[in-house]
């Protein structure tokens, strides 16, 4: 038997976990100011985060899902990405969108239960929060068909998570990108964790990046706890992309320091160990350390940036709390474009009776 | 003005959006060159390329779920469903995201997609190719569901789906596709997308129904004249949101009402109807309300599909049952 095809996947790192540059950075990595707003983005993000858990725990919030781990991939694909490309998150993948215009008080408006966090700000074609779990990722491919019907140079950039990728719609989406060369870019989060079940669990096959490859599709794999790294695969995928050369898998290889949701317990299903060792090679002190080889950095901005943070983060918590509660009308509001005349008589029902309470 | 079938109805009506807004794509299996398997989409593909009318790859979910995704840019998407049976994976994506995404999003998205689908068993089909599954999407706020019983009104009302700016699933009755022909203008004219047709008026009892099983109704309404027993056949078309208006109308002249569908009984749009006539219009019934439906059983293999779909027959013993006593 002969070989008929083969495949290799690259991996890419640009900045290890003590902040030093393995090889030649991209120019936009020697921009100190561009650095700088990537890295307060990355802690406002893990302030944000712990802030958002206190919520919680307080009453003040719904399950909320932490993001702490994440900031260089999200931070990184959102600052690769173009006002006029279109994403398609999860959930937890605040750092991209807080890139691209959403707000904090729209991410807690969100997880108080209330819809309106979803008409959020930014980019107006960006998709929402999705939970069933990769059926997000279709979408993506749509909206590449779009932008290729319409000869548009923009691009499509949808998440998913490691165990994501187990899902069919994963590898629909996947196969009409390669099938149709389709301006997509997917960006594989493998935090090691889908809630209990690590992502040893959930493939056979030595790298997530390699799942793009049986649709025609090329994977990457980047260390996701690098933000030069993450931020220059990306943009070599989406110039490809917007160039009419297709898609691509991106697996961001990070850890999920929180438990998976504030309903979560990760001590249940995995070790002090693992946990430890994943804090040692996480993202921020070795943005930090760059920051500071390029005297961009210092205790002092350090200090003024957390301040400053902590009274944004502040006004977004007043501003939620604040808000104007949509009222039972909501419900009614926007389901159609031309609303049922019966839907009318339940309306009226609802208002009759109120907002209710919880017991 | 020519005349033509139900699946010629289906194709003039696309042929006449594709033509008249450069946002309408076709996508589904198989309706490109080979213009579906039910011929539907015949010649499009020629006359409007392969981007706007494209094959997918074969997976339904993919096919919801990308026109979510194109319908969100703008793209008025009519997807194609080969066979009934086959929509399960597809379901995820329309009540999930399509059904769901202006509602979550409060109007900042939309989906303006119709999905059209073969309704219903009669033509000797292999299994999973004769389902009549309204109800899966009558459940679902944000979706429109229509099934057309005539050429014309598959015109018409395909027309009026595709304009409409939240999602339609449209529900053709395999059975009618080459059955009847009818003169059918290609006017660029829609119907009401939400209003039910009186295809007979009498007064001795309502029989309302939809799809393949109008022209059954109607047979039963001829023969049951011949005895002076007036039926007033009620075509529902939009089987979600229910002009129970019309329904309840008719049912304060005849104090009858008879529900004919092919879907099971169980938990079926029948009820639905009956449940509705009985809370608003109890006082105008002369009888109880009968539903004259498929069998609570699988759709059978087509060696008895026959004995499932109903009959004139039985809808005449529905008819005969609300008129003793």
């Amino acid at each position: 038997m002969k070989t008929v095809a083969e495949f290799a996947i690259a991996y890419e790192q640009l900045l290890g976990p003590d902040g030093k540059p393995l090889g030649a950075l991209p120019g936009f990595a020697t921009d100190a100011a561009e650095m700088v707003k990537m890295y307060r983005m990355m802690v406002l993000c893990r302030m944000f985060d712990a802030k958002a858990i206190n919520l919680q725990r307080t009453g003040k919030l719904g399950t909320y899902a932490p993001c702490t781990g994440h900031e260089a991939t999200h931070v990184g694909v959102g600052a690769a990405m173009r006002t006029e490309d279109v994403l398609f998150p999860v959930y937890r993948e605040y750092g991209t969108q807080l890139w691209r215009g959403v707000t904090l008080t729209e991410i807690l408006t969100y997880w108080a239960g209330d819809e309106t966090g979803t008409n959020f700000s930014g980019p107006v074609e960006d998709f929402p929060w999705c939970v069933p779990i990769g059926s997000q990722v279709p979408h993506a491919a749509g909206a590449a068909m779009a932008f290729k019907i319409r000869g548009q140079a923009r691009c499509a950039v949808a998440y998913v998570g490691d165990g994501g990728t187990s899902q069919g719609a994963f590898y629909e989406a996947v196969n009409l990108a390669g099938a149709q060369r389709l301006p997509v870019v997917f960006v594989i989060v493998n935090n090691g964790w889908a809630i209990s079940v690590p992502s040893s669990a959930q493939t056979g096959a030595q790298t997530f990046a390699q799942k793009g490859i049986a649709g025609g599709v090329p994977g990457v794999q980047v260390d996701g706890n690098d933000v030069i790294g993450v931020r220059s695969v990306m943009e070599a995928a989406l110039e490809r992309a917007r160039g009419g050369g297709g898609a691509t898998v991106v697996e961001a290889l990070t850890y999920r320091l929180s438990d998976h949701t504030t309903a979560d317990d990760a001590t249940r299903y995995r070790s002090a160990g693992e946990l430890e060792a994943a804090w040692k090679i996480e993202p921020l002190p070795r943005t930090r350390a760059y920051l500071e080889s390029l005297g961009a950095w210092n205790d002092t901005l350090e200090a003024a940036m957390h301040a400053e943070h902590t009274r944004i983060i502040n006004l977004a918590v007043r501003q939620y709390q604040e808000r104007a509660v949509a009222g039972v009308e909501a419900m009614f509001n926007h389901l159609y474009a031309n609303p049922p005349a019966a839907l009318a008589e339940q309306r009226d029902c609802a208002l009759r009776n109120g907002p209710g309470k919880a017991h | 003005m020519a005349k033509i079938t139900l699946v010629e109805g289906v194709n003039m009506a696309l042929g006449r959006a594709l033509a008249d807004d450069p946002d309408v794509v076709l996508i589904g299996e198989d309706i490109g060159i080979n213009g579906g398997v039910f011929r539907a989409t015949a010649g499009l593909q020629e006359k409007f390329g392969d981007l706007r009318v494209q094959d997918t790859p074969l997976a339904e979910g993919l096919i919801a779920g990308m026109a979510v995704g194109m319908a969100a840019q703008g793209l008025k998407v009519v997807a194609e469903i080969q066979f009934m049976g086959f929509l399960y994976p597809a379901l995820d994506q329309i009540a999930n995201h399509m059904a769901r995404m202006r509602n979550r999003t409060r109007g900042r998205l939309t989906c303006p997609v119709v999905v059209r689908m073969p309704h219903g068993g009669g033509i000797h089909a292999p299994e999973h190719h004769s389902e009549s599954l309204e109800v899966l999407f009558c459940h679902h706020a944000g979706l429109r569901v229509v099934c057309p019983s005539t050429p014309a009104r598959a015109y018409g009302l395909l027309l009026a789906a595709i304009r409409e700016p939240d999602p339609v699933i449209f529900l053709e009755p395999t059975r009618l596709y080459r059955l009847a022909k009818q003169d059918v203008a290609d006017d660029g004219k829609a119907l009401p997308l939400d209003k039910a047709f009186i295809l007979r008026e009498g007064d001795d009892v309502t029989v309302v129904t939809w799809g393949a099983l109008t022209h059954e109704t109607l047979q039963a309404a001829d023969q049951l004249a011949q005895e002076g027993i007036n039926a007033e056949v009620i075509d529902l078309a939009s089987l979600s949101p229910i002009d129970h208006d019309t329904i309840l109308d008719s049912v304060s002249h005849t104090g009858r009402l008879v529900i004919v569908h092919e879907a099971a009984r169980n938990a079926g749009l029948g009820a639905e109807i009956a449940a509705t006539v009985a809370g608003k219009a109890l006082y105008d019934l002369l009888a109880p309300i009968e539903r004259v439906t498929g069998y609570d059983t699988v759709m059978p293999y087509f060696a008895l599909e026959r004995a499932y779909i109903p009959t004139v027959a039985r809808i005449i013993e529905g008819v005969r049952r609300t008129l003793q006593g």
